[in-house]
């Protein structure tokens, strides 16, 4: 990709934006459509972007495989964890009425937190999937397609 | 109209031989699925399909695609058993929504039930604007949890199986940084996605 100039122009100019928005969908999403499922996949596209034009292995240098999956998994445990604070502050699992001395502040916070985990381990869990794919040597020539 | 161009989309692919074709084409038609759902004003699935079903799956299509042919076998004779099969699910999975109520039909089941609790609920006790992020964080929190769960073991697997086992991966990927670059797809391509995420909006919606 080294010769597409415009390409990795764009790409630039276009990867914050992605992101912004993805962090956007994440946070708004109790206003607006969107949640971390949605923020995550987003999330992840813009890396993905950065990987199909700058190449694998920059992308890689960028996420590195080991905090890659210390998230995937982290995002699950930030997710478990909260209902773990909700039982240890003595009410259901995932009751996040409890989480604040206000019982609404407290479904805010709760939702906002589960909300970021789900967004945590959905891009990671995105981003390793691509990288596995495209770490993988192709079969087919250039000239084939 | 939607409707028609989601047909004309399946014949498309069903008619294409050519897999490069037939996976901008399932793109195209995740983002008239979306469109639809926009339609039915499910907005958060509509979100979903179009950042998992067009972006993410059809950069993944495309990696895969990279790994086997590029062309689809003709088969030298018509498949009897499967399209028979085929057939028959297709007959009853048609003559079971003769049974389902109208769209937008207030007396539906849907309607009735804990879903009137819901949508006072998320306004007085959660005070969230969305009451899809309501239910789906809050009131089904469990269910959400056990979809991470899904998400993060179809991660795990993913990475088992294709990188290898543990550190070999991250050692090969070395070896293959340009793979990807040299594919012409990259050209083409913006963003990305994942099945098992779509599934998770779609109790909420």
């Amino acid at each position: 990709m080294k010769h597409h100039l415009v390409l990795r122009v764009v790409t630039k100019v276009l990867i914050p934006p992605i992101l912004l928005f993805a962090l956007y969908v994440q946070f708004h999403g109790d206003f607006g459509p969107g949640g971390g499922f949605q923020a995550g996949v987003i999330f992840a596209a813009a890396f993905i972007l950065y990987a199909l034009v700058f190449g694998l292995e920059t992308a890689r240098r960028v996420v590195p495989q080991g905090t890659l999956r210390a998230l995937v998994a982290g995002g699950l445990l930030l997710y478990a964890t909260v209902g773990v604070v909700s039982m240890l502050l003595g009410d259901n699992f995932l009751n996040y009425s409890v989480l604040r001395p206000d019982a609404t502040a407290g479904q805010h916070l709760g939702i906002l937190v589960i909300e970021l985990g789900v967004g945590i381990t959905v891009a990671a869990v995105m981003i390793a999937i691509f990288f596995s794919f495209a770490g993988r040597p192709p079969t087919i020539k250039d000239e084939d397609w | 109209m939607l409707l028609t161009f989601l047909a004309v989309t399946v014949i498309a692919i069903i008619r294409a031989r050519h897999l490069f074709a037939v996976v901008m084409l399932t793109g195209v038609f995740s983002l008239l699925s979306a469109a639809l759902l926009v339609q039915l004003d499910a907005v958060d699935v509509a979100f979903t399909e179009a950042a998992v079903g067009a972006g993410i799956s059809t950069v993944l299509m495309l990696g895969t695609l990279t790994l086997t042919a590029r062309r689809e076998r003709v088969p030298d004779r018509i498949p009897v058993a499967p399209v028979l099969i085929v057939t028959i699910t297709g007959a009853a999975l048609v003559y079971g929504t003769l049974d389902m109520p109208n769209f937008g039909d207030p007396t539906a089941p849907a309607h009735h039930h804990i879903v009137p609790e819901y949508i006072e609920g998320s306004e007085k006790d959660i005070d969230v604007p969305n009451i899809v992020t309501s239910i789906l964080a809050s009131y089904r929190g469990f269910d959400t949890l056990g979809e991470v769960a899904v998400v993060f073991t179809a991660g795990v697997g993913v990475l088992l199986l294709l990188s290898g086992g543990g550190m070999a991966g991250s050692r090969r990927g070395g070896e293959m940084d340009e793979s990807i670059a040299k594919t012409p797809q990259a050209d083409s391509v913006e963003p990305p996605g994942k099945g098992g995420a779509t599934k998770g909006k779609e109790d909420g919606a």
